[in-house]
């Protein structure tokens, strides 16, 4: 789905949703309220400005008070490779980005990421993975590198890495192994107005973080929540 | 990845109560080894596991000779090996035994 | 466990930079007082690597447990940098998350994070971005319950990729010169960039864009600290006092301060001409000074010291 087919989904009734440079802002009528609207559009890398662009617009609906949701949707490239962008602090500003998509959610605004095209790296970090739950359409792509990067960087030929990748979704990019090592919660029918689907997650939101749970469940990451667990008891038990 | 056990006789228990005990880092040319006080005095078990496939006999002259010098009874020494040198094995073998002599 | 104790030296002499984690937490530590939890001994590794014929390490290159600082409990932990770049895997990731679950429950004085980690470990990449993730919630947790947490760079894997990020998450960080925080590494800017963008083979210039000195004169760390674990702790036990809550007024002040950085400076090309309109005078001179008289200097900058993080 596009962005403009997204937007309509979720907004039958019309929306002030706009874009603009890649980043996209608005909000619309939403289950008798609002639902606020930030995200990346275009496959579009995620910079130092950028990222306090939409920092500004989520510290905006903390500011105005009260339990607005925010959905981040998610067509981003990485984040954006200069030498400009970590002079001037990527990471702080990416991490702002998260800390105040984490503020919303303990404020009142249940935030929910929805990717329905790339993103990798540290956009994806800072954005989808930085929201209570996270929902995907159908061809969404997340990644942290892909396979021919991966390859030469690990020095493994890439014909090997491709026979790895179907039985093991701990390293391949894609979004089944994403789903599978509980970093994307639930994917969307398309078929199915957004709206609907998108108020049911708001209703049903889990108060923790659930993710190591899920790559438990799913088998993408079979080890991660037994080890958590197990660091806090030791961590208790003194 | 090759995994290899030596297991030998010693004379004598290694002197010192510690109960475990850990020396260097897994990375390019060097190894970390474990020390654990946990089989009986005279028995001293090395399990290797290693990158580099086909020097077994290479480790093994390594540990008789660390076994011989150390007399490292009671210990389970487990090691995971990043492609180290023999003399670099030894020194950390050393090194490990020294540390739960303390 | 032993093989601290024979390392251990003097923690005025023990160089940062040089030091295993394990070493780094213990000698920083109230002597005698840190107990490490999933030790060694438990055998927690990968389950992933040996798919790739690579060798594990028994704490899968992390370090977590139990400590005092000057007689109050904290919990710490520190990331071995020279195994596998100290880079977040699945069980690697796990450990530090279930730390800062710990907290919330044990409500220590602080957590102490010792960055060391060049960010995802690609073998493991999915599993080691969705802990990344985990790690920011947990410690905006952490810290919305009271607890600072700090970080401290100065190894020599850095802190890199979604370290990085974690990094900035963090209510405190002390930085020293072998320091360096960055998103994207110099090799992966030059391999997508090309070398005019970013010549990752020359030092200075990654010293200057990413290392420690750079990032205390902009406020991106709190603390600059010399090359010793001792400096290291000072600087910790300061910034436990000086941590800044995690709420909204906290945040518009980091956005702020973000703003105006790049209001001001984000048409520099290298650090030397940010320094300068910084106002650090013979600002050629920032990467051969010592600790002291950087000191010196950053004490004339007003970015660098905030409560905005």
């Amino acid at each position: 789905m596009t962005l403009a087919e997204i937007l309509g989904s979720l907004f039958p009734d019309g929306h002030s949703v706009t874009v603009q440079d890649g980043l996209v802002a608005g909000s619309g009528p939403f289950a008798g309220g609002n639902l606020a609207i930030v995200g990346i559009d275009g496959d579009t890398p995620l910079g130092v400005d950028g990222a306090l662009t939409l920092a500004r617009s989520v510290l905006d609906t903390v500011r105005a008070g009260g339990r607005t949701p925010i959905l981040v949707m998610v067509d981003s490239d990485s984040q954006r490779m200069s030498r400009r962008d970590e002079l001037l602090g990527l990471n702080e500003c990416l991490a702002h980005l998260a800390k105040a998509l984490l503020l919303a959610d303990r404020s009142g605004h249940p935030t929910i990421g929805l990717i329905y095209g790339h993103s990798a790296a540290g956009a994806f970090i800072a954005t989808a993975l930085a929201t209570r739950i996270l929902a995907a359409l159908p061809g969404a792509d997340p990644s942290v590198m892909d396979l021919p990067s991966v390859a030469r960087v690990t020095k493994l030929p890439l014909d090997r890495l491709k026979e790895m990748a179907k039985s093991t979704p701990v390293f391949a990019p894609g979004l089944d192994n994403m789903v599978a090592t509980g970093a994307v919660h639930v994917v969307l029918d398309p078929q199915k107005p957004l709206n609907g689907q998108i108020g049911n997650l708001i209703a049903e939101l889990d108060s923790g973080d659930v993710r190591d749970r899920l790559g438990a469940e799913r088998g993408g990451r079979p080890v991660a929540r037994a080890i958590a667990e197990a660091v806090v008891d030791q961590a208790r038990g003194g | 990845m090759e995994s290899l056990t030596f297991r030998h006789t010693t004379k004598k228990p290694l002197a010192g109560s510690l109960p475990n005990a850990i020396t260097g880092v897994v990375a390019s040319g060097n190894l970390e080894i474990l020390l654990e006080r946990v089989l009986p005095p005279d028995a001293c078990e090395i399990a290797i596991e290693t990158p580099i496939a086909g020097y077994g006999d290479v480790w093994e002259a390594v540990v008789a000779d660390f076994v011989a010098r150390a007399q490292p009874g009671g210990l389970r020494i487990s090691i995971n090996d990043g492609g180290a040198r023999p003399d670099t094995v030894s020194l950390r073998l050393l090194q490990g035994a020294r540390l739960m002599e303390a | 466990m032993a093989g601290d104790r024979a390392a251990s030296t003097d923690p005025d002499a023990l160089s940062w930079y040089e030091a295993t984690a394990r070493q780094r937490v213990v000698a920083l530590a109230d002597p005698g007082s840190f107990r490490e939890v999933l030790p060694p001994t438990e055998r927690r590794m990968s389950p992933h690597l040996p798919l790739f014929d690579l060798p594990r390490a028994f704490d899968d290159g992390i370090v977590v447990g139990r400590a005092t600082l000057d007689g109050s409990p904290i919990l710490i932990a520190a990331q071995e940098g020279r195994f596998m770049g100290g880079a977040f895997g699945e069980v690697h990731g796990a450990k530090l998350v279930g730390l800062l679950r710990a907290a919330l429950e044990l409500k220590p004085k602080a957590v102490l994070i010792l960055f060391d980690t060049g960010g995802v470990r690609l073998q493991e990449a999915n599993a080691g971005e969705t802990a990344i993730a985990e790690t920011m919630r947990a410690i905006v947790d952490v810290r919305a319950a009271g607890i600072p947490v700090v970080g401290l760079i100065g190894g020599r894997a850095g802190c890199y990729g979604g370290g990085g990020l974690i990094a900035g998450t963090c209510s405190r960080l002390a930085v020293s010169e072998g320091g360096r925080i960055s998103v994207s590494g110099p090799e992966v800017i030059e391999t997508n960039k090309g070398a005019e963008e970013f010549d990752s083979r020359d030092r200075a210039l990654v010293w200057r864009t990413m290392g420690g000195k750079h990032r205390r004169l902009t406020g991106g760390a709190d603390a600059f600290c010399a090359d010793t674990v001792s400096a290291f702790r000072h600087a910790a036990l300061d910034l436990i006092d000086q941590a800044p809550s995690f709420d909204l007024e906290t945040l518009e002040a980091e956005q702020a301060r973000l703003e105006s950085r790049i209001a001001r400076f984000g048409d520099c090309r290298d650090a030397t001409d940010l320094w300068r309109r910084l106002g650090v005078n013979d600002p050629e001179t920032v990467p051969a000074m010592d600790t002291d008289a950087f000191a010196a200097t950053v004490a004339r900058i007003r970015e660098a010291d905030h409560d905005a993080r």
